[in-house]
């Protein structure tokens, strides 16, 4: 086991324990604490990959943008944990099964296809090459995209002003 | 042979980077109260030593030997780890910022950086934008409604202006053609972007100190208003890290205002550390300087500059120099 295996699997099982954790904690913001580790865990892996771009990026915008919206929001919002019903088993159900299809689409991708058993060699994917690549051979998803995030964007302003007009609150709403 | 070298040369980097921060920090706090003092006509600390030279040992020795108090309804874990993510997350911004062009030593070329990261740029950001953690955390683990604003205030200004701080840097990449801080230091050999850039420099020195939370938007630790903010309840060391984070943070704006504006180390006659060194000292003592003489914003103007005024003059800005680039 060369010493980037001996990395990947402990950085591996950081993300899956806490993971874990975060699924398993009653307390809000541990488990948000345990997210933050998780997605740390990711960015190493991209780091160790070779692409600290996509490293860079994870922890911006995952660990240092959404994750802090999650926090703010709970501290708002004062959850006490002893209150919080436990979830039933019509909750769980939907998440299990479909987490089993995915364990089962996983375990037939690793076995099937025979570009999983190869070893990947290590390359280093620089962020003008990276850029370049993504934006001359896949920028019609990236248009896609970003243009879905600008409708869902509106669609938050139209709520917005609806939740103002309705409530008569629009001069607070607006600040 | 080579790698223990290499290996060699990296610790001693790292100590003397991390033993001037600590020095430098120390200093600034006295710096920053003398300076106060001078504008509000009194003499500030003036006792220990000559002109109060040894204030900064008398602060350490008293933080260090006062008791640590926990809350008893704090969250525990939590609460202990908070003041620690402030103050790394500050130091770790050092690791790439360039204090020099690489000198050569005994017939080895010794890169005057810790390490030159190609995205070093972003790796500022990100670390940047963990700050918050220790801000948020530390007052949600008090237990205590005051530190929970100032947590709650804290998350909301550093998510505002994270984006402008972002936006006003675009312009500074599109020139120098690299995430990498020593080619945007290079960049500049000519002329500094400040020439070329004044309205980036302007909404970065905005943004940055919004970010360090100091005086006019010292929101999250307001003290007439919530004691001392997210920090009330800590004593001793740790709130002597908060402290710590404080003026490396004022340490990293200094040294980031260099390196993206006024040309890093670059500069006639004196040696380019020297050059640095007096550029990150003169934008930290403008921001002293701020401090004595502006008021605190309220929540709404504080919100309202954010994302009514920087965010769109900063999307401008691109524009407009991504136009001129064209051109």
């Amino acid at each position: 086991m060369t010493i980037y295996a001996a990395i990947f699997y402990v950085l591996a099982g950081v993300i899956l324990v806490s993971t874990g954790l975060a699924i398993s904690r009653r307390n809000l913001v541990h488990a948000i604490v345990y997210l933050i580790i998780s997605f740390f865990g990711s960015a190493m892996l991209y780091y160790l990959f070779g692409a600290p771009l996509l490293a860079a990026l994870e922890i911006i915008i995952y660990a240092g943008a959404i994750m802090v919206l999650f926090l703010f929001i709970i501290m708002m919002l004062r959850v006490d944990p002893a209150t919080l019903r436990r979830p039933s088993l019509r909750h769980w159900l939907p998440a299990i099964v479909l987490g089993l299809i995915y364990v089962v689409i996983a375990i037939l991708v690793v076995t099937q296809d025979p570009g999983s058993q190869s070893i990947l060699e290590t390359a280093l994917a620089k962020p003008r090459v990276f850029g370049q690549f993504l934006f001359q051979k896949y920028w019609l998803s990236v248009e896609i995209v970003s243009f879905l995030l600008f409708i869902a964007l509106v669609g938050a302003l139209y709520l917005g002003k609806a939740f103002a007009r309705d409530t008569g609150r629009g001069k607070e709403v607006e600040k | 042979m080579n790698w223990i070298v290499g290996f060699i040369i990296l610790i001693i980097k790292l100590g003397v980077v991390l033993v001037g921060l600590l020095l430098l920090a120390a200093y600034l706090v006295l710096v920053e109260r003398k300076f106060l003092a001078r504008l509000q006509i009194r003499y500030g600390p003036n006792r220990a030593g000559k002109f109060g030279l040894l204030q900064p040992f008398a602060d350490t020795i008293k933080m260090l030997t006062k008791e640590d108090i926990v809350p008893a309804e704090a969250d525990r874990v939590i609460f202990l780890l908070a003041p620690a993510v402030v103050a790394i997350e500050a130091l770790l911004i050092f690791a790439v910022v360039p204090f020099g062009a690489s000198i050569t030593l005994l017939g080895k070329k010794i890169p005057m950086v810790i390490t030159d990261l190609n995205v070093g740029l972003l790796y500022v950001f990100a670390l940047a934008s963990l700050g918050v953690y220790g801000v948020a955390l530390g007052g949600w683990a008090s237990n205590s409604k005051y530190s929970l604003l100032g947590g709650i205030r804290g998350a909301a200004q550093m998510i505002s202006y994270e984006l402008s701080l972002g936006l006003s840097l675009v312009p500074i990449v599109m020139l120098a053609r690299s995430f990498s801080l020593v080619d945007i230091v290079r960049a500049q050999a000519d002329y500094p972007f400040i020439l070329v850039q004044p309205i980036s420099f302007i909404i970065f020195l905005i943004s940055a100190v919004a970010e360090t939370k100091r005086i006019p938007f010292d929101l999250p630790e307001a003290e007439n208003e919530l004691g001392a903010g997210y920090h009330t309840e800590y004593s001793g060391m740790r709130f002597g890290l908060f402290f710590l984070g404080e003026y490396v943070n004022l340490q990293v704006l200094g040294a980031l205002v260099a390196v993206f504006f006024l040309g890093g180390w670059h500069g006639p006659l004196l040696p380019p550390v020297v050059w640095f060194l007096l550029k990150v000292l003169a934008v930290a003592v403008a921001m002293i300087w701020v401090r004595g003489t502006l008021p605190r914003l309220r929540y709404d103007q504080l919100m309202h500059l954010g994302w009514k005024v920087l965010v769109p003059v900063a999307l401008l800005n691109i524009v407009v120099t991504g136009a001129f680039l064209l051109i």
